[in-house]
């Protein structure tokens, strides 16, 4: 089925030679802005890092570190970074299936749920795991109390399967997301003609939607390797001490012990592994849609039908409850309840609901200069989330278009625009400091630099969502238009931009949801009157006290409930040209 | 219906122009008038706070805006400083927060210049540590293992007088620090054990606590939120090395408000590490008189009496108060552990390793 849809897709589809050869100067041009804007605000600052650690303003501090770490550290990232990634696509896959595909009641509730732990600073997803699974966690005290144990039984944390369920936690919504909006995209009746031919369900799955959907199922792999490759604040917080990651080590290295020939090396091999793993996906081969495995329909869900349908969606459901929603509800329960009661000296103190922690974050109360209002904060972050939505999606609309443009310039390109991915937060962070320590940069009231850095982590995720969605756009539809009198402009409203729509909210989504939740690059650039949300949990957090413990689960609540409000009203995004579909 | 992608660019647009260009108009006619204030840059690290009104009022009765830039936890910000300085981009005007830990690293790069502030008459010699007067000590607070109060009434545990009494069976798995690599507090443990045992018996007190279960974590949020008893996190250990003033923290920020601090310190000889923040005018300002008053104004009476309650350290200036909620809880060593500097400085990454291979490993 797959081999003759392409060469009936090669008959409808291919390009004279005309348009082929114009396309070489038209792809030029869509490449201006996207490379122009790598180069100057990821390139030149790593250039500029390079240069400097490797300058005799360092001695080399290779004492203290032998190829044998070096290659252990290494073998460890991969190792967990492979582990993740396996575990996140056994629980990503199965719910974005269900999530394309049918209709149940809670099945938007359980959809934005899925996203939430994206937008979470690590501090808080480790005390909302230690509220659940900690020595003191909802687990451990259920089964003490259980089995009568005196002591917690789980020791979950500080753990290499605490480390591989917080990646999953975080970046399931990664491949139920992709996934999810390339399912949406293929049309029902290919399998159901197969299916009407006598093709078994698991067939049409294996002949008709596996092919269709494996670049997109890579991609999201290979952007969830990336992600936990080069992780930080998981392996810091929720692995504990004895594990490190290269980037953990860079960190240590930078930070720590200014030792930056190490460090340097270190962001070397880093960048190198994930252009070499880029090299490696762009060989997989592309399957070009053919029309009609595009969908029509806006909405193809159908009700679950069967006891093997339901079951999954039940598996599915209690699955994502379980990861993502125990951990979280733990949280918000603590923001909001004073579980404290025994601890007071006194022992007479009330348990039960109250708002003071929120009430709390209203009050200067020490009249600090860094005292920020809650409605600041979110102002603040949410400010740079809609930039950061407005830089990647202009630059990463661009650079999808130049990709999806079958030439040479495009292959070779393809890597380094993925590198940043690979690059070392902190290195690059390192580099921003030398690099844009001037103004327009460094304004205060408003870093121009942090919705361009989360742009930069956002873009590869954004190309990586709208490539096969404009890769799978018939060309035939396209020219359709064009006979019957459309220009470019009216081409791309009318086609592309439809057919685009479920990519687009995808890609938009991740853009605000990385942004909203980065800390890093936040706490670095920003200005300390002007913290983001995450920067001001972390002020809370850093200092001891039950007040301060609880503002920070209140702002940790608080910027769940941004993230969920600002993906509901991006979901009620119309484009034009929608209600042809 | 071809209206409406326009307009959803045009509303992403207004609310960016909103949120961006805001600030814009009222910052650009001060650029454009010729008597606009000065700025005065200062890096410090993120655990730096301040009252509004101190610095509202140096800034009114000198004419100059102060603008913060805080550069992470104490080594990330003097680090940050090597490296703008090494790369000839160094923006501010002062830096605040290098402690003695880092004093040697932060001297033998030749970042500050000198100032001899006159109110460094009115501060003890104990903590005057730079006799070069290129940074000033500005405050100071001691790190010392925190209890679970309760945890130790209801067992009936006697507190441990020593650190050496720590390796007793009784305190088997009750003691959580943290990771000198990774975090302050952790490193100051560390130094506080050699300055202890010595550089030849450190090693062994470490080894027989590995024994007898200590639990190692990455930074003090875990350590204090995740593992200690005694905090909201009511985690397994009633133990943690945090800070002298902790206890104070914990009942000021106390929800429900309570009488006595849930917590205490360990403050028996020894035990404790002291460590002191100070301050420095950086090379090549622009500014240097402006910074000289910054550096007396870190010095006046009412920044060190501002400082207690924002950042939980103590003032090094005779005869500044500290408030009554302070002194409730916190209590002060006598007579805390310390080390030269300088064998800080040349040893620092050398113990930090052998201490992970014989924790970590």
């Amino acid at each position: 089925m797959g081999p003759g849809m392409d060469t009936l897709n090669a008959q409808i589809g291919a390009s004279p030679a005309k348009t082929h050869k114009r396309a070489g100067w038209r792809t030029f041009l869509l490449w201006v802005l996207p490379v122009a804007f790598l180069l100057y605000f990821f390139y030149q600052p790593l250039a500029a890092i390079f240069k400097l650690v490797f300058s005799p303003g360092f001695k080399a501090g290779w004492q203290l570190f032998t190829p044998a770490a070096v290659a252990r550290i290494f073998f460890f990232t991969f190792y967990q970074a492979a582990l993740s990634t396996l575990l996140t696509l056994l629980v990503g896959l199965p719910a974005a299936y269900v999530f394309a595909k049918f209709d149940f009641p809670g099945r938007k509730g359980l959809n934005l749920l899925s996203l939430i732990p994206f937008i979470l600073p690590t501090v808080v997803v480790a005390s909302a795991f230690n509220t659940l699974m900690g020595p003191r966690g909802w687990i451990n005290l259920g089964i003490m109390a259980l089995f009568k144990l005196s002591d917690p039984p789980l020791k979950l944390l500080n753990s290499l399967p605490a480390v591989l369920l917080a990646h999953v936690f975080y970046n399931s919504s990664i491949v139920i997301r992709m996934v999810g909006s390339a399912l949406g995209r293929l049309n029902p009746r290919l399998t159901e003609a197969a299916r009407n031919l006598g093709a078994s369900n698991r067939q049409a799955i294996k002949e008709i939607t596996f092919p269709l959907l494996k670049p997109t199922v890579i991609g999201a792999a290979l952007l969830v390797f990336l992600f936990d490759f080069t992780s930080f604040g998981v392996i810091m917080m929720l692995g504990g001490p004895r594990y490190a990651t290269i980037e953990v080590e860079i960190y240590t290295q930078t930070m720590q012990r200014l030792n930056l020939p190490v460090a340097g090396l270190l962001t070397l091999i880093q960048l190198v592994f994930t252009l070499l793993l880029t090299f490696l996906y762009n060989r997989i081969k592309h399957p070009k849609y053919g029309k009609a495995a595009v969908s029509s329909e806006a909405q193809n869900l159908k009700k679950p039908r069967g006891f093997r349908e339901k079951a999954l969606i039940w598996v599915v459901a209690v699955v994502i409850v379980l990861l993502i929603a125990m951990p979280l509800l733990s949280l918000v329960s603590r923001s909001v309840f004073t579980l404290d009661a025994a601890r007071g000296e006194r022992g007479a103190v009330s348990t039960g609901f109250s708002l003071r922690y929120y009430q709390e974050l209203f009050i200067n109360r020490t009249g600090s200069l860094f005292y920020i209002p809650p409605i600041e904060a979110i102002r603040n972050s949410v400010s740079y989330s809609l930039a950061t939505v407005l830089i990647s999606t202009v630059i990463g609309v661009i650079t999808s278009y130049a990709l999806a443009n079958p030439s040479m310039l495009s292959r070779h390109l393809e890597p380094f625009i993925m590198l940043p991915l690979g690059a070392s937060a902190i290195t690059l962070g390192l580099g921003y400091l030398i690099v844009f320590n001037r103004p327009p940069w460094n304004n205060p009231s408003f870093s121009l630099l942090i919705p361009i850095a989360h742009s930069l982590v956002a873009l590869p995720l954004v190309i990586r969502v709208l490539l096969p969605a404009i890769r799978g756009i018939p060309s035939n539809l396209r020219q359709a238009a064009s006979v019957l009198g459309a220009n470019r402009v009216q081409v791309f409203l009318q086609v592309d931009l439809p057919i685009l729509l479920r990519a687009l909210l995808a890609s938009i989504v991740f853009a605000f949801t990385i942004s909203l939740g980065e800390f890093g690059a936040a706490s670095f650039l920003a200005s300390p009157l002007k913290p983001t949300i995450p920067v001001a949990i972390f002020r809370f957090i850093s200092q001891p006290g039950a007040l301060n413990y609880g503002q920070a689960l209140a702002m940790s609540t608080i910027l769940m409930l941004t993230c969920a409000a600002g993906t509901v009203l991006i979901g009620r995004i119309r484009l034009p040209g929608e209600e042809l579909y | 219906m071809r209206f409406r992608f326009p307009l959803l660019i045009g509303a992403i647009l207004a609310l960016l122009a909103a949120c961006v260009s805001a600030p814009t108009p009222a910052s650009q006619p001060a650029i454009a008038l010729p008597k606009e204030p000065q700025t005065l840059n200062v890096l410090t690290h993120d655990s730096f706070a301040v009252s509004e009104e101190l610095i509202k009022k140096f800034e009114a009765d000198n004419q100059v805006k102060i603008n913060f830039i805080k550069g992470g936890d104490t080594g990330s910000a003097l680090n940050r400083l090597i490296l703008e300085s090494i790369s000839g981009s160094v923006k501010a005007d002062v830096f605040y927060g290098v402690d003695n830990t880092f004093l040697s690293r932060a001297l033998s790069q030749n970042l500050f210049e000198p100032y001899k502030a006159p109110a460094l008459a009115e501060i003890p010699g104990e903590f005057q540590l730079d006799a070069t007067n290129q940074v000033v000590p500005v405050d100071y607070g001691d790190v010392c293992i925190n209890y679970d109060k309760q945890y130790f009434s209801e067992k009936t545990l006697p507190l441990p007088k020593s650190l050496s009494q720590l390796q007793d069976p009784a305190y088997q798995n009750l003691l959580v620090v943290e990771n000198p690599e990774t975090s302050s507090p952790g490193l100051a443990f560390m130094l506080t054990t050699i300055a202890a045992f010595g550089e030849n018996g450190w090693l062994d007190w470490w080894g027989a606590m590995k024994e007898n279960g200590v639990v190692i974590v990455t930074d003090w949020e875990t350590a204090y939120y995740t593992n200690f008893s005694g905090s909201s996190g009511r985690g397994p250990q009633p133990m943690v090395v945090s800070y002298a003033s902790s206890p104070a923290a914990e009942l000021i920020y106390s929800d429900p408000k309570l009488d006595e601090s849930p917590t205490a310190s360990i403050v028996a000889d020894d035990t404790c590490w002291r460590q002191i923040e100070f301050a420095g005018i950086l090379k090549g300002t622009p500014n240097r008189e402006l910074a000289e008053k910054f550096i007396d104004f870190l010095l006046s009476k009412d920044f060190q009496e501002d400082m207690p309650l924002q950042m939980f350290v103590f003032p090094v200036l005779n005869g500044a108060a500290v408030p009554e909620d302070f002194t409730k809880a916190p209590q002060i060593p006598a007579k805390p552990a310390s080390l030269d500097p300088a064998l800080i400085a040349e040893n620092r990454d050398k113990w930090v390793q052998e201490w992970t291979l014989l924790m970590l490993k």
